[in-house]
């Protein structure tokens, strides 16, 4: 199973600068895993001591915020696309 | 849907070349976030590159981890995602002299420029100078709610464009042109966009903002008629913030300050300048309970901020005040939360006439409820019923037409009292942050003519109204 992960500025430096790169997984825990294993360091920053996802930090699968259904156990279709994106206030 | 200019970066601004050039120095130290802290010019010092742009601000400091940043046009902790916020070297040590400073400024939020993210000459700059909005002496309303310790309407329906967004705006728009931005964005749920538009048209900015598409016909048309670019996102106001956060890190958005996002720290001490004026205005001290509504909890928690900057430089005694959050029961993550005794927020999908305050996802949620606990004030929310209720309450008692937002603080006043967890013999502030006009789907059901009659004093008379 194959998501493209859509990576934050801030991220970018793990990733050589890309802003989208490929990662395997069947749920997002797993996605993270993956991602970690090609550009390591980046499961840290996403994830806190406890390995949990950090509370400034939104994940969608496809459009869908993951708090919404299941965290780090949501199940992340084959060709998802994962975005990671940091929390922002509004009005 | 007219082409999105994209503005270049390359944009040199005549007077602003040195502060540019301050940048990008800067661009290289934020860029490594391995050694985030290690190599920070701290801009006060003589030979900074910003030259006095930011005032007394000192850095950007992460609210989570409290690892500071150059100040740059970033929003969020390299090492943990946690928001930034502006630090200050404030001026302690002549608490009457800076009164007295203030009190000679002009009437806008820059008599407190010295308190402020913004350079000491910005009351000369375009700009919208918004703020000393009214702070309206509530009996009618006070003795409706069986207030006896005193009651105030903080107005902010008298700023430029009709809510409180100006005072952020205004000073986002500062940083904007310090870092030599020239596109001025938001995501919003319309009272920002129109603040957006307006502020970019007086300064000479292009804008390009961002609203869901389902907004009050009044706020699509106050964000439109500025001339700036209107698109309107199919989706939620959660999704609109997501799509922005996804273009700034794309290179389509190069060069944009979304006043919201990357521009977030400046544009969040816009919010202060509520607490200030409140203390001025009540003639140098704190109320007792101040009522403050809650979007994304940015105003609230700035509000706090700035109520302790307030004592911690000796402009107001220093004593206990409480703060009270508002939401709408149809969008109410965070009172469900300070409810259930939660430390985080459980998003929601928003439900509700109120629909400035329409945000699910709520991103300083925790701050709000760790301010509400730790001052003894509480999160409450009221149903749109009692929203529309509490708007005619306000017009009829004070000749103030709040919108939706302002049914909600004033339907939480009225049901915090209800439910004794605000002292009706205390000192309380209540704030008003848009007008009626934008939100008038709200009342215009009951909102109506008392009779339509022919033009004769029979008519009158038939009608009962002699």
């Amino acid at each position: 199973m194959s998501a493209s992960v859509r990576i934050p500025t801030i991220l970018r430096t793990y990733t050589g600068g890309q802003a989208e790169v490929p990662a395997e997984g069947a749920t997002l825990a797993e996605v993270i895993e993956s991602l970690e294993k090609n550009h390591a360091g980046i499961s840290a920053r996403v994830l806190d001591d406890t390995g949990k996802l950090r509370r400034f930090v939104n994940v969608y699968v496809n459009d869908d915020d993951v708090r919404f259904s299941e965290g780090l156990s949501t199940v992340v279709p084959d060709g998802a696309s994962v975005s990671i994106i940091p929390a922002v206030a509004g009005g | 849907m007219g082409k999105v200019p994209i503005p270049s970066c390359d944009a040199t601004r005549g007077v602003r070349k040195m502060r540019r050039k301050g940048l990008a120095i800067m661009a290289v130290h934020t860029a490594d976030p391995t050694h985030p802290t290690d190599e920070t010019v701290p801009p006060g010092s003589a030979d900074s590159p910003l030259d006095g742009a930011f005032g007394p601000a000192a850095a950007l400091s992460c609210r989570e981890c409290g690892t500071r940043f150059p100040l740059s046009p970033i929003f969020a902790c390299q090492e943990c995602f946690g928001p930034l916020e502006v630090a200050y070297d404030l001026p302690t040590g002549d608490p009457e002299g800076l009164r007295k400073q203030i009190e000679a400024g002009p009437a806008s939020i820059w008599r407190y420029a010295p308190l402020l993210p913004v350079p000491a000459d910005v009351a000369t700059q375009r700009n919208l100078h918004p703020g000393w909005t009214k702070l309206v002496k509530a009996d009618n309303l006070a003795r409706e709610l069986g207030i006896t310790g005193g009651l105030h309407v903080k107005d902010d329906s008298g700023n430029p464009t009709h809510s409180f967004k100006d005072r952020v705006v205004a000073i986002a728009l500062e940083a904007a042109r310090t870092f030599g931005l020239t596109t001025l964005s938001c995501s919003s749920t319309g009272n920002l966009a129109g603040a957006v538009g307006a502020a970019a048209a007086r300064a000479g900015f292009r804008s390009c903002v961002f609203i869901p598409h389902d907004l009050e016909s009044a706020k699509v048309v106050m964000a439109a008629v500025y001339g700036g670019e209107l698109v309107a996102i199919e989706g939620s106001y959660d999704d609109v913030n997501r799509f922005c956060s996804e273009l700034i890190g794309d290179p389509v958005g190069e060069g944009w300050g979304f006043v919201n996002v990357n521009l977030r720290p400046y544009y969040g001490e816009g919010s202060k300048t509520l607490a200030y004026e409140i203390a001025e205005q009540l003639g140098w001290r704190l109320p007792d309970n101040l009522v403050i509504p809650i979007a994304s909890g940015s105003q609230l928690t700035k509000i706090d901020k700035g109520l302790r900057e307030l004592i911690a430089l000796g402009l107001v005694e220093d004593k206990p005040y409480k703060i009270f959050g508002a939401q709408a029961e149809g969008c109410s993550p965070v009172s469900a939360a300070f409810k259930a005794g939660h430390d985080v927020v459980r998003p929601v999908k928003p439900d509700t006439i109120a629909k400035s305050l329409a945000i699910g996802n709520p991103a300083d949620g925790p701050y709000v409820l760790d301010i509400a606990r730790r001052t003894g004030g509480a999160v409450e929310d009221v149903t749109d019923e009692q929203i529309v209720d509490a708007i005619t309450l306000l017009a009829r008692t004070e000749g103030i037409f709040a919108e939706t937002a302002g049914g909600v603080t004033v339907g939480v006043l009225r049901k915090l009292i209800e439910t004794g967890q605000l002292d009706p013999a205390t000192e309380t502030v209540v704030l008003n942050t848009g007008d009626g006009l934008k939100t008038l789907n709200a009342v215009e059901a009951t909102a109506r003519p008392t009779a339509t009659i022919r033009p004769t004093l029979a008519a009158f008379r038939e009608a009962g109204l002699a």
